[in-house]
């Protein structure tokens, strides 16, 4: 560059950082309008419905009277879905991404199967709901209860698991399970005292992400049927007769938060958007508290991984 | 080491490869190795990089079963009993509870130093705390460590330097008392003070087990092993006595690589 004097290296140099700040901008504008855009609605759900945030709120089933209404039914049957659909989604979704990496032999076979694990995931939660409507509710008979609920949205959220599980475990190195394998270990040893503990806080996170997700569907749920308004509770899981008695509450009707919100928001009275506000200001924190518990497991388990 | 290939017939044979051909899908990366393998002596691979020495030494246990596409011909012979490694009815999990492996790269478990040298005795089964502890402790002397990690056995074995972590390895390799103990290239993510006592541990090792080392450093075959094969694009150029390879090979290529004047 001999050609070129220090004056003109220096006035390049700063034709050519005009683009940084530019991109700074760009970038900082486009962030901004999806972080303001849940601050406003964050907010927003603040000002309407923080007030109607008490004990009798969490406690009350819904009422004709805006200002008893609470949201009982609601979280009850929330968490109990989410129970069905974590206890059902894990096993399935930890054994089949497992099954994938580990056992299955690479050929079209797998791969067709990977190609569809993976559009599972794009198919709109609708038709998971007609699915759960035809099969779950009818075909087998369990009705518009909390079982098929919680099935619907484990299928929904299945994707999500397989693919968490598969990332973790891929992303073991392979001298790890060399090392495992050398000692003379099998296929199985080698998944159960290896692959799996140590594929733990990826499956956790995933797992989080999905039922995160799963909390707040609605077009499924209310395909096979929830009701929208309902005052009593299921019976406490395990706490009927045995043995038959024990396993009532995944039989029992149900209502879930985004439903209850729905419901709210259809009432012509601004008492009741106040209470839909305020549900789903709850509905975000528990979002929002199950992706920070899933940061934190990660945190806590990686810290004795390194690698 | 004055022993030649003359003095052999005293020598007792661990392991014999015959006609081996090994072949990543359509590439053969292995042409037609035969050699002898020594017992309880050191015996050193070298050559280039991408000579197929590490791809070698993975056939005596079967390292590729785990990876599709991969195809062995030929045969390694293991003695007493004759076994033939390769043989598709013999299961790679057999191979590899009778012959150990250290990894390029110290490749502890994310687990504690007991549970790490404990493991090849639990995949056996084991059981019994006061067998494992003993077991455990033996193989860390074995590997000049025990000393070092007798307070802080329930530790994460990431804690270990780096060369502590290898000598780890290697206990946990010896633990289960291995026939034939494999080194891939051992020492190539240590420094020098760590080589050095890897080095010294082989020299030490060879009394108990026949040990067979892939290594890129010339010097370092010079001063472990007893008897070195230089590998050259998948075939075995020489095989001899140390002290002959280094001295005066009978290949002109041998002697073009070990003077530097190649590779």
């Amino acid at each position: 560059m001999a050609d070129m004097t220090v004056a003109q290296i220096r006035s390049l140099i700063i034709k050519h950082k005009r683009w940084d700040l530019i991109f700074g901008i760009v970038g900082i504008l486009a962030l901004m309008v999806g972080v303001l855009t849940f601050v406003t609605l964050f907010a927003g759900m603040v000002l309407d419905g923080a007030h109607r945030l008490s004990w009798d709120f969490f406690a009350n089933f819904p009422s004709r009277r805006a200002e008893h209404a609470g949201i009982l039914s609601a979280w009850v049957g929330s968490t109990l879905v989410m129970l069905v659909t974590a206890v059902t989604a894990i096993p399935v979704g930890v054994g089949g991404a497992v099954y994938l990496e580990e056992y299955a032999a690479k050929n079209w076979l797998t791969d067709i199967i990977e190609i569809n694990v993976t559009n599972l995931a794009g198919v709109p939660s609708i038709i998971y709901g007609l699915l759960a409507l035809g099969l779950f509710v009818y075909k087998f008979g369990f009705g518009q209860s909390i079982l098929s609920a919680g099935l619907t949205l484990a299928l929904l959220i299945l994707p999500v698991v397989i693919v968490a599980t598969r990332e973790a475990i891929r992303s073991i190195p392979s001298v790890i399970r060399e090392g495992a394998y050398a000692l003379g270990a099998t296929k199985w040893q080698t998944t159960a005292d290896h692959i799996l503990p140590y594929s733990v806080p990826g499956i956790l996170t995933g797992v989080i992400i999905g039922l995160a997700r799963a909390i707040g569907e609605t077009a499924p749920i209310i395909t096979i049927g929830a009701l929208t308004f309902i005052a009593f509770l299921p019976p406490a899981p395990f706490s009927g007769d045995p043995p038959a008695g024990l396993f009532d509450w995944l039989f029992a009707p149900f209502t879930v938060m985004p439903i209850q919100m729905f419901n709210w928001t259809s009432r012509p009275e601004s008492a009741f958007h106040q209470n839909a506000a305020a549900a789903g200001l709850v509905l975000v924190v528990m979002t929002l508290s199950m992706n920070a518990l899933a940061i934190y497991i990660r945190y806590r388990l990686r810290k004795n991984i390194k690698w | 080491m004055t022993e030649g290939l003359g003095a052999q017939a005293a020598l007792a044979l661990k392991a014999e490869s015959r006609g081996l051909n090994f072949f990543y899908g359509a590439f053969q990366a292995l042409k037609s190795i035969s050699m002898p393998i020594y017992d309880k002596k050191v015996t050193a691979l070298i050559g280039p990089s991408g000579c197929g020495k590490s791809t070698f030494l993975r056939c005596f246990n079967r390292m590729h079963d785990l990876y599709p596409g991969n195809r062995y011909e030929g045969e390694i012979r293991l003695h007493p009993d004759n076994t033939n490694l390769l043989n598709p009815h013999v299961d790679p999990i057999e191979v590899r509870m009778r012959i150990s492996m250290v990894f390029q790269k110290p490749n502890p478990f994310p687990k504690s130093i007991y549970e790490n040298v404990a493991y090849g005795l639990r995949v056996r089964g084991v059981r019994g705390v006061a067998t494992v502890d003993e077991k455990v402790e033996q193989a860390l002397r074995g590997a000049a460590l025990w000393d070092e990690v007798k307070d802080r056995l329930n530790d994460l074995a990431f804690n270990l330097s780096g060369g502590q972590q290898q000598r780890m390895c290697i206990a946990r390799a010896l633990a289960t008392e291995p026939e034939i103990l494999l080194f891939d290239e051992p020492t190539s993510a240590l420094d020098p003070i760590a080589t050095a006592s890897i080095e010294e541990l082989i020299a030490d090792l060879k009394h108990k087990v026949t040990i067979l080392i892939v290594t890129h450093n010339m010097q370092q075959a010079a001063r472990v092993s007893d008897f070195t094969a230089y590998m050259y694009l998948g075939e075995m150029i020489e095989f001899d006595a140390t002290d002959t390879i280094f001295i005066k090979p009978k290949q002109k290529a041998t002697e073009d690589y070990i003077t530097g004047r190649f590779g």
